[in-house]
């Protein structure tokens, strides 16, 4: 069994304290028990709302949601304890890692953030136990990349809010009890606390997906929203408050994404060992074996650089342009891992049987979402130019 | 209620499991070591039988250094302290010389209403250790348990043996229990966390007066002489249908005496 695990070669369970493993040991369990049989039929007819709820329920019971969160029913963990319960979930399924990133970092942080005392109080314990979900709307139809230009407007009417817009793209949306959303005001960017039962909201599902498909993706539609005065986030102003919440999102990815990798090359693994070619076993011939060895030095490589970013996120010294470079490097990896693992299974590989296709999939998407990688090469690129190629 | 769990820590049966040469004994060092997974329904029963009555958990075992780990999984899972027997001279011990220091160790807890164990160990797997465990004691016994109950000092089991049977007996009691009995629950993030903070006590052979000829390889009633690794597993036998599949399948299964 040692033989097979391809992120043992390097030793790097050493760099892991014993809490640490103990939370990761728990969260793969919990993938193996409560994703691993389940999530071929969830991609094959899509997620439905009930077993969403189901999941968020068991990942609260566990502590997932908001886990790097203090207090308010959250767990309270390391930056790298997170890290890797991310890991492990996108081993299982980039959706159900989206699921848990999207509740914790984007709905529940923006919250814990940059929200009131009163906020925090009536909606971080139920999130964090998987009672109430959340999304996080800043993506328009017409605004992704660039979402300073977005037209979702909130103006003011006595000392209510009115809340006009789209958003798209919003993970979780459809079964979401409590939306995040961002909008222009007459003060800039600002946030806003959207009870989804609120008159005039509606969140339907995307569906013909092609990706992604064990994760509800929604429209958002504001039609007259009106909401009270302390709705809004009152600690975030302009864009600097939904980025910040990404860069929390992001840091989860960079591990995510090892994980994906990390099934992949595990399933392939043991397909080329068991797969007889020309009257030897797959795994046998030096093609083969090329492969191997250079996905397993690239996920290594990319596992190192996510607990380099950890341990700096845990001093309180990590650098978005340093989440900008893990997030690059290790998506744009985990999919080439994906895909190259795809060629060794061949025909088995494009089925659901085998998750290299799936995760493959599942990759086009987190290569795109919390900053595509073109943008994060604009920002490393700034970063050593000093120069701005945004616009 | 005080519920003592004996938890014990085995070989990652994922692993391959090797022999010291010179004794025998189970290699428990170079190992990757877990706590024993029918333990865990122990555990589980334990906590939820001290939820609802406001009870505490101690969970103890015997056993090298590394054996902590699996006091450490229980208190992740939510006990409330450990308690560690470990001493060198207990190498090699067998259940009787297991069961007294067990017994020693109960004792020294003291004014434990139930002590739950699992059906059997994942390695030894000889589950002999609880009725030992209730005689030295003078503990009710009650074993192989897939339900349970305590209402004041009664304690109310079904017994999933042969026969299945519904049997009561008073506290203090041992109950072991069967992977029938509940969904052991995974540690969450917060009580990994808490662990670290929860009393796990060290006890030597004299902190119980137990001395150290009686226990260990020497004072075992039995002894290992030799040890051979299980055979390759064969291919197994094919069985082609041509229109008899079903009389070739049912003679297979009674040359092997199943049916
Ligand atoms: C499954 C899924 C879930 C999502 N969940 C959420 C969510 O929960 N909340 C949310 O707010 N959003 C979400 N998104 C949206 C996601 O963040 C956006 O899709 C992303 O930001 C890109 O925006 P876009 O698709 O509009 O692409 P565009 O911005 O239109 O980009 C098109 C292409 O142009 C490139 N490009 C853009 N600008 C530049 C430039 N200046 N220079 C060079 N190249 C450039 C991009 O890299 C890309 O290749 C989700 C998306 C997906 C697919």
């Amino acid at each position: 069994m040692t033989a097979l695990n391809p992120l043992q070669l390097l030793g790097v369970d050493h760099l892991l304290d014993d809490e640490e493993k103990a939370i990761q040991e728990t969260v793969r369990r919990f993938v193996d028990d409560q994703v691993r049989p389940h999530v071929a039929e969830w991609y094959e007819h899509e997620l439905d709302a009930d077993t969403v709820r189901q999941l968020a329920r068991e990942a609260g019971k566990l502590g997932l949601l908001g886990m790097h969160l203090e207090g308010y029913g959250c767990a309270g963990t390391n930056a790298v304890s997170y890290g890797l319960a991310c890991l492990e979930l996108e081993a299982g399924d980039s959706g159900v890692r989206s699921l848990v990133s999207v509740q914790g970092s984007l709905a529940m942080f923006a919250i814990w953030k940059f929200g009131s005392e009163e906020q925090k109080q009536r909606w971080l314990p139920g999130m964090a136990s998987g009672e109430l979900i959340g999304c996080f709307g800043l993506t328009e139809p017409d605004f992704g990349s660039n979402p300073s230009a977005m037209r979702t407007r909130a103006r003011r009417d006595g000392s209510d809010w009115v809340l006009d817009g789209t958003k798209m793209w919003i993970t979780n949306g459809t079964v979401s009890d409590v939306a995040i959303v961002w909008a222009q005001t007459d003060d800039g960017i600002r946030g806003f606390v959207v009870p989804t039962d609120t008159p005039g909201f509606s969140a339907p599902s995307i569906s013909k997906k092609l990706s992604l498909r064990a994760s509800v993706t929604s429209e958002l539609v504001l039609d007259g929203v009106r909401l009270p005065a302390d709705a809004v986030l009152p600690e975030a102003s302009g864009l600097r408050g939904p980025l910040s919440c990404l860069n929390e999102a992001r840091f989860g990815i960079v591990f995510g994404a090892v994980g994906a990798a990390r099934d992949c090359l595990h399933a392939t693994l043991e397909y080329a060992r068991d797969r007889e070619v020309f009257g030897k076993p797959l795994s046998s011939f030096q093609l083969t074996q090329a492969k191997l060895a250079d996905m397993t030095l690239e996920l290594q490589k990319g596992f190192l650089l996510a607990m380099h970013l950890g341990r700096l996120k845990d001093d309180e010294r990590l650098d978005p342009r340093q989440v900008s470079m893990g997030k690059l490097n290790n998506v744009r990896e985990a999919l080439g891992i994906a895909r190259e693992c795809r060629t060794i299974l061949a025909a088995s590989g494009i089925t659901l049987e085998y998750p290299v296709l799936r995760h493959a999939n599942n990759l086009e998407s987190v290569l795109t979402y919390e900053g595509t990688s073109e943008i994060h090469q604009l920002v490393i690129g700034q970063a050593l130019t000093g120069e701005s190629a945004f616009a | 209620m005080k519920i003592v769990v004996l938890v014990k820590h085995v070989p990652d049966a994922a692993a391959d499991r090797t022999f010291h040469e010179a004794d025998h004994t189970t290699d428990r060092v170079g190992v990757d070591g877990i706590l024993s997974e029918l333990d865990e329904y122990a555990v589980e029963e334990a906590l939820k039988l001290a939820g609802s009555e406001s009870g505490e958990v101690i969970a103890l075992t015997m056993g090298p250094e590394g054996s902590a780990d699996a006091i450490k999984r229980a208190l992740q899972m939510g006990a409330d302290s450990g308690v560690h027997v470990v001493d060198d001279a207990l190498h090699g011990s067998d259940a009787l010389a297991t069961s007294h220091v067990l017994a020693e160790a109960i004792g020294k807890i003291g004014e434990v209403d139930l002590v739950l164990t699992g059906m059997a160990s994942t390695d030894g797997g000889m589950s002999v250790v609880p009725a030992m465990l209730a005689e030295r004691l003078g503990f009710a016994h009650i074993g192989f348990v897939g339900e349970m109950s305590v209402d004041g000092g009664t304690v109310r089991a079904r017994r999933d043996s042969d026969v299945t049977e519904t049997v009561e007996a008073a506290t203090p009691a041992i109950v072991s229990v069967t992977d029938q009995i509940n969904e052991p629950r995974y540690p969450s993030f917060k009580g990994i966390m808490a662990a670290k903070k929860k009393p796990v006590e060290s006890w030597s052979l004299a902190d119980l007066g137990v001395a150290a000829e009686q226990v260990g390889l020497d004072a075992a009633w039995s002894q290992v002489q030799s040890v051979t690794k299980r055979p390759e597993r064969t291919q197994g036998e094919v069985v082609t249908d041509d229109g008899d599949g079903g009389i070739k399948l049912a003679e297979f299964l009674a040359s092997r005496k199943f049916i």
